[in-house]
This record gives C-alpha cells, structure tokens and sequence, in this order.
C-alpha cells in the first residue's frame, strides 16, 4: 500500500467513522440501558436487577436457548459431515451429475430465507411431520450445507492436487487416501464451515420463525415474540450477555484459526 | 484442470461423495419448493391448506388494490435500503481498503454483526420506541414525545443498519484488490478527484457493487422480520403479509404465489445483475459467499 497522499479519503474516513458509530451506538444504548434501575430509558441508578430476573423466572428463555444450542450443534454437524464430503467429492473427482450438485448448493445461496422458511413449513405439513426440534433442525441443516461446502470446496482449491496422487501412487486405498491426506488437509476449511454452521443455527430467525413448533422454539424467535409481548429489560440483560459471549468466542475462534494457520 | 489429473485405476467416488448432499437437498429444498410452485396454481382448501383443482385464484389475488399497497412498500423500503446502504458501502470499503489497520477495521465493522438479528433489532426499539432514548431526550427538553416508529423511515433506517456489512464486506474485499495508481495517473492526466472516482474506480469495482446489490436486495425484497417489529398496517411487506396469510389463515396457494413473485425477483435482479457484468458471475459471487464466510464469522 502506498503511503498517504495529501488529503485523501477524509470524505471516506468520515463516512466510515459515522458508520462505525451508527453501527455501534444501538448495541451501546442497550449494554447501557441492560444496568439501570428503571423499566423506562430514564436513568433510575445502576442495578443488576434485570440480571436476576434473567436467572431467576424466565424459564421459557432458557428452554429456548438450549434449544438454540442442541440444534445448532445438531445442524452444524450434519451440515458439516455432508458438506465436507460433497466439497471434496465435488473438488477431486468429475463426475456426471458434478454441474447439478454445483448448481442445487448455489440456490440457497442466493434464494430469500423467506421462500426456504414458506416452503419447507407446507412440505412439512404435506408429509405430516410434526413441527419441532427435528423440523428446525432440518431446516438449519439445509441452509447451512451451501456454506460448510463452499468452505471446505474454497480450501481445497488452494491445494497441490499432485499430493493425492502420489498417495495413490505410494499404493494409498482409497479410504486411506481421504483420511489421512485429504481430511487432514481440510481441516482449517472444515472447521471454519463448523463454526459458520454453528453460527448461523444461533442467528436464524426467519426460517426459524416458519418451521418452530407449539413448545419448542429457539432463542431468537423467543425473543421476537417477547419484542411483541412487551418490552422487558431482561432483553438487555441477555443482549449484553450474548454480545460480551459473541465477541469473547469469535476472539478465541478466531485466534484458534490463526493457530491452526500456522 | 481437473480431467488431466490421470486417475488410473483409482476409482471415481466422486458421486459417492455427493450423494448425500444431493439426497438432502432434493428431499428437503428442491421437493419443498417444487411443492409450492405446484400448489400456487391450485385452490385454497375450505378450512385451509389446498383443493387439488386448479385455479389462478392465488394469481389474481395478488392484483388486489390491497396487494398494490403491500408491493408498493415492499419495493420503497427494498429500493431505499439498497440504495442507500451501497452508497454508505462505497466509501467504507474504499477507506478500509486504503487503511494500514485493515484487519482491525474489519474486526469493527463485523463486532455488531456477531449479535443476533432479532437482537439488533430490539436495540433500535429501544432507541426510537415511544418509551425510548430520543423521546426520553425530548421529554427531558421539555418537548412533546414523537412517534419514531412504525412508518417507513423507521424499517428504513434498521433495515440498512441490519444488512450494512453485507454490502461492506463484498465491496471492501473489490476494492483491495483495485490497483489505486490508476487513480492517481487519472488525476495526473487532470481529472478531477470525484471524476477519478466515478470514472476510473467505479468501473474497476462494478463486481463487488453487483455482489453487495445482490447480497442486499434480494434478502431484503423477502425480509419480514423488520417490518413486523417497527412496522405498523400501512407498510406490510410482502414478507409479513405471506407469513400472515400462511400461519393465521392457513391459505397455502396465496403464500406459495406470494412466494413465486419473491423467488421471481430474485432470479430476474440475478440474471440482470449477471448481465450487467461481462464476467460469470456466478463464480464471482460464490466466491464472495466464501470470502464472506472466511471473513465474516466463520474464522473471524
């Protein structure tokens, strides 16, 4: 990069500066507002009071979470075993139907949550399977499939192909050849489709909102509906949790990648 | 290339490998979607769901001068979020780009985007909301409170806030890769520094603007979820009018047609997208996905 050239980007800077704050502020007000005394935004003095109506008397909320986290485990690991094996299937081989696989993982991709969420919940309907953990947990696992494959696929890319043939050549089976140099390899690829899968489980909320059951549901849709029902500064409290949880995972993610990197 | 490899006698397991995510999506994406397409040309059962006759009845419906509404709002709040999220993308993605903290900037611009949507959301609430932070401001000035919500600079306003980074990301990842000595040989041969922009890097990062459109519009055409929150009846979207129609009325053709105009969209900005860049963008915007991916939450 080239050093500074007089006055450049101070149109950008400030643009990306407003930016920065008009992203930040909102979540501010909320950790902020997670501590006062008072239901209302007017500051009543600092208390913790939202944070034992959390542990204490919001039953249905925690129901809700671990629903959120069994399912996305559930998710990220189908996603990411089916992926996986589609990426590298699809990366070392040519096969007939490789142009249609390519093309069935794009489309969710690209399609609007809303039309995954609409149609899954009347094919639900039509084959008579009850709405619940198992109806979330497909449906997570379909819209997270694209993206563990297309990172396992965009690892595998990068990759010296030579190296599986002189696997072959060195009298490798087949079975020993994915296990102990294609797996191996993919490891970063498939850890990063892992936790995108986990991810983006956690965050859902559309297709969520469509797919949930009377009794079973997850975080966010919980959360939508408490929005609905009334404001509650337990709300807050929880946002304050999830966001200091969030950014303390993704740094140790993050510098857990970096050290597999390596 | 992938066919010179010289296999031998390795056998090929290449449609072993994909069988299963080729299973899973036909059982639970293409077979559902099939299904809708099937059942928006057919009737509305008596207590719901669907008469297997066939009708344009679900067609029809959306001519209704109350549809004319629906869509009307859904194409204001798609259009101006779009277009004004690319317009805050640019100069972000640009300024990162140039910047020597590059992975710090990136790490700020995706912190907000690691908490939950629906939480996002509520945080807005709490600011614009009749209880919230601006009245409460107002109130203490001794003004009267105003109503923040419910109309549509309201979804506007949270719907680019939601989807920003969506834009950033694509457009920033172009722009690093742009060669900025071609501005600077612009304004060398004398043109001005927003004709250097518009006319030299503009052009240069058509592909990263495509995907952010794309990463933006589409899901925003489909989006409810705003709307339903700080939304009131005068500015339903598409979106909260299908969810309604397919959860409190149970009428499956309506929601399916509904979701065909959707799924229509989304092709036809696709495919004009597509045309609008020489290049195949369908690798390019796979790509994006990936890089996204690795940038945005999975190894960030």
């Amino acid at each position: 990069m080239k050093p500074a050239a007089g006055a450049r980007g101070s149109f950008s800077r400030a643009v990306f500066v407003g930016t920065i704050v008009f992203l930040f502020l909102p979540l501010l007000a909320l950790v902020f507002y997670s501590f006062n005394a008072a239901k209302t935004p007017t500051w009543g003095g600092f208390s913790l009071v939202w944070y034992e109506r959390l542990f204490n008397g919001s039953e249905a909320l925690w129901r809700a979470l671990g629903n959120s986290l069994s399912i996305a485990l559930a998710a990220a690991v189908v996603s990411t075993l089916i992926g996986t094996l589609a990426a590298i299937g699809v990366n070392w081989y040519r096969f007939k139907l490789k142009k249609a696989v390519q093309a069935v993982t794009f489309l969710p991709l690209i399609l609007p949550e809303i039309i995954i969420g609409v149609s899954l919940l009347v094919y639900f309907a039509n084959i008579r399977l009850p709405l619940g953990w198992f109806s979330i947990f497909i449906a997570h696992t379909t819209f997270c499939l694209p993206f563990v494959y297309l990172l396992v696929l965009a690892r595998l890319d990068e990759f010296d192909h030579s190296i599986v043939e002189a696997a072959h050549d060195l009298g490798a089976s087949e079975m020993q050849t994915l296990l102990k140099v294609i797996v191996p390899i993919s490891v970063p690829g498939i850890i990063s489709g892992f936790l995108m899968a986990l991810t983006l489980s956690l965050e859902d909320f559309v297709i969520t909102f469509f797919v949930n059951g009377p009794g079973t549901t997850t975080l966010p849709v919980y959360v939508n509906s408490a929005i609905k029902y009334g404001l509650s500064p337990v709300i807050n409290a929880l946002s304050t949790i999830i966001l200091g949880c969030t950014v303390l995972l993704s740094l140790l993610a993050r510098n857990f990648l970096k050290y597999l990197a390596k | 290339m992938r066919g010179a490899r010289g296999r031998g006698a390795v056998r090929n397991y290449g449609t072993l490998y994909s069988l299963p995510i080729g299973l899973w999506f036909l059982v639970f994406f293409i077979a559902p979607l099939a299904i809708i397409a099937v059942f928006s040309f057919m009737q509305k059962g008596v207590y719901g769901g669907v008469e297997l006759k066939l009708s344009f009845d679900a067609y029809a419906a959306l001519f209704t001068p109350g549809m004319g509404k629906v869509l009307l709002n859904t194409v204001i709040v798609t259009v101006a979020s779009t277009v004004l999220i690319v317009l805050i993308a640019l100069p972000c993605g640009y300024y990162m780009a140039r910047s020597r903290n590059k992975t710090f900037l990136l790490i700020l611009v995706i912190i907000p985007f690691w908490t939950n949507f629906i939480i996002r959301v509520f945080a807005w609430i709490t600011i614009l909301g009749s209880e919230g932070v601006l009245n409460d401001l107002l109130r203490s000035v001794g003004l009267p409170p105003q109503q923040f919500m419910y109309n549509h600079l309201a979804i506007i306003i949270i719907t680019v806030y939601a989807y920003l980074p969506y834009a950033i990301l694509p457009l920033y990842s172009t722009i690093e890769k742009f060669d900025f000595s071609l501005l600077e040989a612009a304004r060398d041969l004398g043109a001005t520094k927003p004709q250097s922009m518009l006319k030299v890097l503009i052009p240069n990062v058509k592909s990263g603007i495509v995907t952010a459109v794309l990463f933006t519009f589409v899901p925003i055409f489909g989006s409810f979820a705003i709307a339903g929150l700080v939304g009131g009846e005068d500015t339903y979207m598409l979106g909260n009018y299908i969810s309604d129609k397919l959860l409190k009325q149970r009428d499956w053709p309506f929601a399916s047609s509904a979701s065909m105009v959707i799924m229509l969209v989304a092709n036809l900005g696709i495919f004009l997208l597509m045309a609008v860049n020489k290049k195949p963008q369908r690798r390019a915007v796979a790509d994006s996905a990936a890089d996204q991916g690795i940038q945005g939450k999975g190894a960030a």
